[in-house]
């Protein structure tokens, strides 16, 4: 939700980013502040699962210019893990497997490293599997998915509600779904929607990456931001999504400033 | 590859000491008259200087083998010095009377003996270069009747069943290291557990070379009779030098019927730098005889060290019903090679055999499974199930896997999956975005991987292995 008085936790100014010299980001802006839902949309290639991926801090894009401010942290100076202790939390578009390594140790192991760092108490294996199957109810995730090696023969739906669990279990500050919805049937949509509603609150804020209105039918944004060649184009509320729907992305390219004129 | 995946592959050895004994050293060279001195130095009876005798003319026929997948420069066996001992003040009557300075080298090795063997409960034998120096529990074990001494004393005490059994499952002219072994081998450990005994601890040797251009060719004899059982663990350290040094040596096991051998391997030889100066050759031939109906020879290998490794820990199934099982980790980093397996000989009916190989690769080092499953035409209702898999870690590394099948009994059924994995980039990443630092998530796949092996560990090794391979590879990735 909107609310004047809260304060941001992500700032993005001018931010651009390449990969192999190749440049994607072309000066972004955005600010997040705590209670946010934002929307970024946009075509296949426009540049917002990149934008995605460099907050995260992947090693494969270089950032050539701009700043992120993250709460009091300047985010481009640390390394991903610790963009990932300091709150910061990216639900993968698709989501690697990592075979011999058990879904319960990984995230214990994950759940341990953000709580020291925030000086709370640790679980030991008994105490976390008892938390954890509590997670996975709100999500409607059966037990032995929790012997299973991570993402190893999980089918999509399954690997997103993988990523939601570690969502709910970690409590970021800043969530990023990177197309969550991609790959999930209408039921398995209406389940991860409902774990990320529950997770959403006052203090943390949220980004949703995705190219189909269909995921803000259940997770209402508050503002919905449109990409197109590295740049965020124009911007406005969830009604935004709802025209684009209709009209297609052609529509922003015809009607660039005139929209821009009725939203503002 | 990342940065972060080669600084963990890069950890300096540990172990890379000398300790400074004096030693009593053969001068280099192989020849009649450096057999006969060996064999006069560790005053042995007739009937070994023949022995040694035999295999040394055998092996002059033969060339030195090149079908393995590794690469080295010739060796100069003129070039070795063939027999090397620490040379004791005394004899030696308990462990007191150790050379200090020898203990400290266990000490720093992590094989406090005394409180290893009382807090853990094992009997170590230690093998310096080539000499056996004390043996712990050994009274506690002749309790039960087992004997566990340095093959040297076995020869004096046992002769009988040294003469039974040595050469008896790798001839004298098996391959061309083992008849190099047979005929200069020093020392190594005996261990016989008689009928219906379960030994009562693990039994434990340590083997490590100190002198430079020294080989070790140790021959360890292991013998359980009809109903006895065994766990041995091995462990193996080598200094720090730029000089390539030749370990050759050979391991015989004879199951008789019911009885059971469980021979564990940690090997962490001295591998060479980061350049590929130095380290290890390993040469072994290990080999199990399950000679009676329900015997069983189980091998489990952690291979982290030697610049080249080059082995194949085999059983012989002649006894019906009887059970071989072979559970590797071998993992090389720099220019590290490892060409290593295992044969399963299917003769006896039911006979039943698993392979499980894991190989780790990480910098510009080469890992290769070679594996024979043979079954031959009387082993009816033989069964198999092999696994290799092999894991990257870089993109300048090489896994390859060679099995070879035979079968001459249609009732056989032989399973062989095969696997390939990498340590990506995009694994790293996904660890890092939870949180998890490269080095823990680095250890937390390898672990992932060799699960299966590990398990098959005795605790304290597993724990060991654990740590070996998370240092082995530490720095790998930063």
């Amino acid at each position: 939700m909107i609310n004047p008085n809260s304060t941001p936790i992500l700032t993005v100014r001018g931010l651009r980013a390449s990969i192999n010299g190749t440049e994607i980001l072309k000066g972004i802006d955005l600010t997040v502040k705590s209670g946010e839902i934002h929307a970024i949309m946009g075509l296949n290639g426009s540049g917002k699962s990149t934008f995605a991926k460099v907050l995260a801090g992947h090693s494969a894009y270089e950032v050539t210019g701009g700043s992120i401010q993250f709460e009091d942290k300047d985010l481009l100076e640390l390394p991903p893990e610790e963009r990932a202790r300091a709150g910061l939390f990216l639900a993968f578009q698709y989501p690697i497997e990592i075979p011999g390594v058990a879904n319960t140790q990984f995230l214990r192991l994950a759940y341990n490293t953000v709580q020291a760092q925030r000086g709370k108490e640790e679980l030991d294996p008994l105490e976390f599997d008892d938390f954890v199957r509590e997670k996975m109810k709100l999500l409607e995730m059966k037990p032995d998915f929790l012997d299973r090696s991570v993402n190893e023969g999980f089918s999509g739906g399954e690997k997103k509600r993988n990523e939601i669990l570690q969502m709910a279990l970690l409590e970021p500050k800043l969530s990023i779904l990177d197309e969550t919805d991609s790959g999930l049937d209408i039921d398995a949509l209406k389940i991860v929607a409902q774990g990320v509603n529950q997770i959403t609150n006052k203090d943390n804020a949220t980004i949703l990456v995705t190219h189909y209105q269909r995921l803000l039918d259940y997770i209402v944004p508050d503002y919905v931001h449109v990409m197109q060649a590295g740049r965020i184009v124009i911007t406005g509320g969830k009604e935004l999504a709802l025209e684009l729907e209709t009209r297609g992305y052609d529509w922003i390219n015809e009607n660039n400033s005139s929209i821009a004129g009725v939203l503002a | 590859m990342s940065a972060v995946l080669q600084s963990l592959v890069n950890q300096p050895y540990k172990h890379g000491f000398v300790t400074d004994i004096e030693s009593d050293i053969a001068p280099k060279g192989l020849s009649e008259e450096i057999i006969r001195l060996i064999s006069a130095k560790k005053n042995e009876p007739e009937w070994l200087l023949a022995f040694r005798l035999k295999a040394y003319q055998h092996w002059l026929t033969m060339t030195e083998p090149e079908w393995q997948n590794v690469r080295y420069p010739k060796i100069d066996f003129q070039d070795i010095s063939y027999y090397s001992a620490p040379k004791p003040k005394k004899k030696l009557a308990s462990m007191d009377e150790v050379d200090p300075e020898l203990l400290r080298t266990f000490e720093k090795l992590g094989v406090p003996m005394h409180e290893r063997a009382a807090l853990a409960g094992v009997a170590v034998d230690v093998i310096f270069d080539s000499v056996s120096v004390t043996t712990t529990y050994k009274q506690k074990l002749a309790e039960v009747g087992i004997i566990f001494c340095s093959i040297s004393e076995a020869v004096h005490t046992h002769p009988e069943l040294i003469q039974k059994y040595l050469g008896t499952v790798v001839p004298v002219g098996d391959n061309y290291f083992a008849a190099l072994n047979s005929a200069v081998f020093t020392d190594g450990s005996f261990c016989f557990i008689p009928k219906g005994v379960k030994c009562p601890m693990d039994l434990s040797t340590y083997f490590r070379i100190n002198t430079e251009g020294s080989g070790q060719f140790e021959r360890t004899l292991i013998i359980a009779e009809e109903g006895a059982s065994v766990s041995y663990l091995e462990g193996c350290t080598a200094p720090r030098f730029d000089t390539n040094q030749l370990h050759a040596a050979v391991v015989e096991l004879v199951a008789l019927d019911n009885a059971d051998i469980k021979y564990s391997t940690v090997q962490n030889w001295y591998a060479g730098d980061e350049k590929g100066i130095g380290g290890i050759y390993n040469f072994v031939t290990k080999r199990g005889l399950a000679k009676g109906i329900n015997s069983r020879i189980s091998w489990t290998q952690v291979e982290t060290g030697s610049a080249i490794t080059w082995k194949y820990p085999s059983c012989i199934l002649r006894g019906e019903n009887s059970v071989g099982e072979f559970y590797s980790v071998a993992v090389t980093n720099n220019y590290q090679q490892a060409d290593t397996g295992t044969k399963m000989i299917h003769i006896g009916k039911n006979t039943r055999s698993t392979i499980i190989s894991k190989g780790i690769s990480a910098g510009h080092s080469n890992s290769s499974y070679r594996g024979l499953v043979r079954v031959a035409p009387t082993a009816e209702g033989a069964r198999n199930y092999s696994q290799c898999d092999s894991m990257l870690i870089g993109d300048q590394c090489g896994a390859h896997t060679f099995p070879y099948i035979q079968v001459h009994n249609n009732s056989a059924q032989v399973e062989h999956e095969a696997s390939t994995s990498k340590i990506g980039e995009d694994q790293l990443f996904y660890f890092s975005q939870r949180g998890i630092g490269a080095e823990e998530a680095v250890s937390m796949i390898i672990n992932g991987f060799c699960k299966d092996v590990f398990q098959q560990l005795p605790m304290e090794f597993a724990v060991e292995a654990t740590k070996l391979l998370s240092f082995k590879l530490e720095g790998s990735v930063g």
